[in-house]
């Protein structure tokens, strides 16, 4: 076990945790957020990513040792009302089928436009090819990150 | 919207107005959900919900609940379901808010999710739910204001009069809570209405961009364990021996055991299967310590041998044979080439296909196969279960919970009324959630550790567990005379355990002499339903056929299915066709117009054509291909879809394009092998899913509009994308692909 303080959601938080357990697994077991969501655990699919210091990150690789120090940002904290520019786009397109990985594909396209305001659709494709989706919502999520980055 | 959700425990108050009694309800019926406050005087029922039948709620401030009775994995039931109830209530969408039911057979049937029958199902009785409860309104305000019921009208959820009177559903609630349940009431005409056939947003829209917990892996109860089951590493195998000791002082450990999944000899159920019947379970009290005391646990195998077992289909029993050993994907297909030569069953047969066939001046040949398929549902099985001597609750993602209650009920020697079970949202379930094993395994867990349990697959336990899209060869032949005529049509299909024909289907019905024949090949790889298992594997190989065949005859495409359609119509050849010839027609009609297939500019594109009728609609899509760094890309695609009423269009198109995505997916890459029964796909990193890069750019869908009642849409648009894809495959490399995924041709069937 080790003590280990980073910032989640923007407060700062500190727990006492087995520093290889993963990040996504003291969201989901530790601290009861589950929002990010567990798919393959091995960084292949993408529901698990998060922003570590901005950044979309697969959090089911990330071991808790690593995440010290850290701004970690999960969907639930995006934004405080769910207002965030990519959430309000995904509701305007209504991009879900089942849901399961939107949160993921959220995480990414946030971070996507964070560094390319205006992406092309090449862009798109080379940050958002790490996050599956089978109900096959790809070319919804496409125009909904043009509209976000409008926005 | 004023509120949003009741605090009241929803199932013990939907139990206080549930008349006793009464077994599962094989049809829907709208009116059991009515006789509970049919018995019940308003002031009974706890406040501030009135209830006017069991699907439709109303506060005094006119905020109006509707029940959603199918589980929802995606294909936007809990919008789509409540829309039909609104459109007939006249009730202001605005003021809506939607709750899943729970499973209650009594109220609400079935509530099988699956078969593309959610809306099929439900849209007679739904509607009637809506109607009647208008028209207890109505007789209530009709009271309240001493006139005539005909002289009340109403509209978004507004009583009026002519003489100037007017009040909200919300203010008449209480009273019309007391009015009898009429038994049907009058429904509206297509042309009237207003809510149905107008675009809704998904409800849990914003809950699910907001990450809340909705699905069954989200689930919590206090003082929960966590589980996890170790299955055989290979099919064909089953538990020797395990040592835990090991395994058990890791941190967070909670048990360790072995279990059967069904009880030795029991008959098997409808959705039940019987992969691997004895798993170890291994409880804690967290996923992450559950995880690494599983990697500390030794388990020693031993092969499976053959065995037997009555099935129980609802009464109707059979036994059915399983063979141990392990078998391997090449050895499969040289099995199913060897067995594809000896004689099969006779399906179905018109006029004198021999006699056709021996005269043809010309005969088309060709074989078709596809291995077994994942379902890879985004959220990996799992279910939470807390079973004790005397009751049993169930809290999951599953697709049947009226076919799972028997099993559960079976299994832990309940009645079915101490068996509760609570829909979550589905992560996906494309069919794979039917199969209840899992909230089994969950309940056996529970039961022995004596606490409330989930349990969850790995995604590696989850893509090796089998229940997989089976395995299917089929050739078609075709005889020709010599003005090229269609004299003559053979399917012969076969698979592993099933085969894959549907001996009724187009072209039955066009062809004078016709001969459908299945075979099967029995395996302990486990199969179920996947997004239309046979249709999607059957308009793949049937559909490039009829491109082959077309160009053979030297015919467009279209004009070929469109002139074999026109025979079917005007003179059907045999009984039981089971496809509407005009249905199949429009579309194919009404695609060829959208996708501008005749146009000159369009004829040097890459592009195939498919339709295939399957779950009582009907679908057609042009797919444009190129090479991109050499490999099949498709940019492009136009559907057209007959489903009849089209009840959310927004959230049909989105249906539409998902199984687009999804069809170009399975259909280029999607594949599972086995070696020694190991499967050797066992997560995303070998096991290629279609992603963001691979899916079309532009897919355009367009509904025929009519007024017939709506029929399945699920399924129906995910096959023919497969034949779609093998025909501008064809085009855009000049070669024929028979071998699914036809991005590796199954390495050359491996």
């Amino acid at each position: 076990m080790a003590t280990i303080t980073f910032t989640l959601n923007g407060k700062r938080k500190t727990l006492s945790v087995d520093p290889q357990m993963p990040l996504l697994w003291a969201l989901r077991d530790t601290m009861g957020l589950k929002g990010t969501k567990y798919g393959c655990g091995i960084a292949q699919c993408g529901a698990c990513t998060v922003h570590v210091n901005g950044v979309a990150t697969r959090s089911c690789q990330l071991p808790m040792s690593a995440v010290a120090s850290q701004q970690i940002t999960t969907i639930e904290g995006l934004s405080v009302t769910g207002d965030h520019p990519v959430q309000k786009a995904w509701l305007e397109h209504d991009v879900a089928q089942c849901g399961y990985c939107q949160s993921g594909q959220i995480m990414s396209a946030a971070s996507l436009l964070k560094t390319t305001p205006n992406p092309t659709a090449a862009d798109i494709d080379g940050a958002m090819s790490g996050n599956i989706c089978r109900c096959g919502t790809y070319t919804r999520i496409k125009a909904a990150i043009h509209s976000a980055a409008k926005k | 919207m004023k509120t949003t959700k009741t605090n009241l425990n929803r199932r013990s108050f939907l139990k206080a107005s549930v008349l006793s009694g009464g077994g599962m309800l094989l049809s829907v019926s709208w009116f059991t959900t009515a006789q509970g406050a049919d018995k019940l005087p308003a002031e009974a029922l706890p406040l501030p919900w009135v209830e006017l039948n069991g699907y439709i709620q109303i506060t005094p401030d006119n905020v109006i609940k509707l029940m959603c009775p199918n589980p929802e994995f995606g294909q936007n039931v809990m919008t789509s379901l409540p829309m039909i109830l609104a459109e007939e209530l006249d009730a202001d969408w605005k003021n809506v808010v939607v709750d899943m039911a729970a499973h209650d057979g009594v109220k609400y049937g079935f509530q099988f999710t699956g078969g593309s029958q959610s809306v099929r199902a439900y849209w007679k009785p739904l509607r009637q739910a809506g109607a009647s409860a208008r028209h207890m309104l109505r007789e209530a305000a009709a009271q309240a204001w001493g006139v005539p019921v005909e002289e009340v009208t109403t509209k978004a959820g507004t009583l009026s009069h002519a003489s100037g009177k007017s009040a909200t559903y919300g203010e008449m609630a209480s009273k019309a809570a007391t009015i009898t349940v009429p038994k049907t009431a009058k429904l509206k005409t297509p042309a009237d209405f207003s809510v149905v056939r107008h675009s809704k947003k998904n409800v849990e829209g914003k809950k699910v961009v907001t990450g809340k917990p909705l699905f069954g892996i989200d689930y919590e109860q206090p003082g929960m364990l966590l589980a996890m089951v170790q299955h055989p590493p290979a099919f064909g195998m089953k538990l020797k021996s395990f040592d835990a000791s090991q395994a058990l002082k890791m941190p967070g450990i909670n048990a360790i055991f072995s279990f059967k999944v069904f009880e030795d000899g029991s008959e098997r159920g409808m959705f039940e299967t019987r992969t691997f019947n004895e798993l170890v379970a291994i409880v804690g009290n967290s996923t992450w310590e559950v995880m690494n005391a599983r990697k500390k646990l030794k388990v020693n195998w031993e092969p499976a041998p053959d065995f037997k077992e009555v099935l129980n289909m609802r009464g109707n029993k059979r036994e059915e044979f399983t063979p141990g050993g392990l078998e391997s994907t090449a050895a499969q297909f040289a099995k199913m080439d060897e067995r594809a030569k000896q004689p099969a069953t006779v399906l179905r047969k018109d006029g004198d296909p021999e006699t056709a066939f021996k005269n043809a001046a010309q005969v088309l040949e060709r074989t078709y196969t596809a291995p077994f398929l994942a379902h890879n549902t985004m959220e990996p099985m799992n279910c939470f279960a807390h079973v004790t001597a005397d009751k049993a609750l169930f809290v999951g993602p599953l697709q049947a919970p009226g076919l799972a209650e028997e099993t559960l009920a079976n299994r832990f020697g309940l009645p079915k009324d101490k068996v509760e079970i609570q829909m979550t949202r589905m992560g996906g379930g494309f069919g794979r959630r039917a199969y209840p094993h899992y909230m089994v395994e969950a309940g056996v867990i529970s039961r022995q550790v004596k606490a409330p349990v989930k349990l969850v697959y790995t995604r590696e336990d989850d893509m090796t567990y089998g229940i997989y899209r089976p395995m299917y060869t089929a050739t078609y032949r075709a005889a020709l005379d010599a003005d090229k005529n269609l004299i003559g049509f053979h399917v012969k299909g076969g698979g592993i355990p099933e085969h894959p024909v549907h001996a009724h289907r187009f072209p039955a019905g066009a062809v004078a002499n016709y001969l459908a024949e299945g075979w099967e090949i029995p395996s302990n790889i486990t199969i179920g339903a996947f997004r239309a298992p046979r249709s999607n594997f059957n308009a793949a190989a049937e559909q490039s056929f009829l491109d082959e065949l077309a160009e053979l005859m030297g015919k467009d495409p279209f004009d070929l299915r469109l002139d074999l359609l026109k025979q079917a119509k005007a003179n059907p050849v045999g009984k039981f066709n089971d496809y509407d010839a005009d249905r199949y027609a429009g579309v194919l009609t009404l695609l060829r117009e959208k996708s501008g297939w005749d146009k000159p500019e369009n004829k040097a594109k890459n592009r195939g054509v498919a339709a295939y009728f399957c779950h009582n609609s009907y679908a057609g899509h042009v797919v444009e291909m190129t090479l991109r760094n050499g490999q099949p890309y498709v940019q492009k695609t136009y559907s057209a879809i007959d489903c009849g009423v089209v009840v959310n269009p927004d959230a049909a198109r989105n249906m539409v394009e998902g199984a687009v995505v999804d069809g170009i997916g399975n259909a280029l890459y999607g594949g599972l092998v086995q070696k020694e029964g190991v499967p050797e796909q066992t997560n995303f990193d070998r096991y290629r899913m279609i992603r963001h890069n691979e899916a079309p750019q532009h897919i355009e869908v367009h509904f025929v509009q009519n007024d017939i009642d709506p029929t399945g849409l699920g399924e129906p648009p995910f096959p023919p994308v497969f034949g779609a894809v093998a025909n501008a495959l064809y085009k855009t490399t000049g070669k024929r692909s028979y071998n699914q995924p036809f991005g590796r041709e199954i390495d050359k069937r491996i």
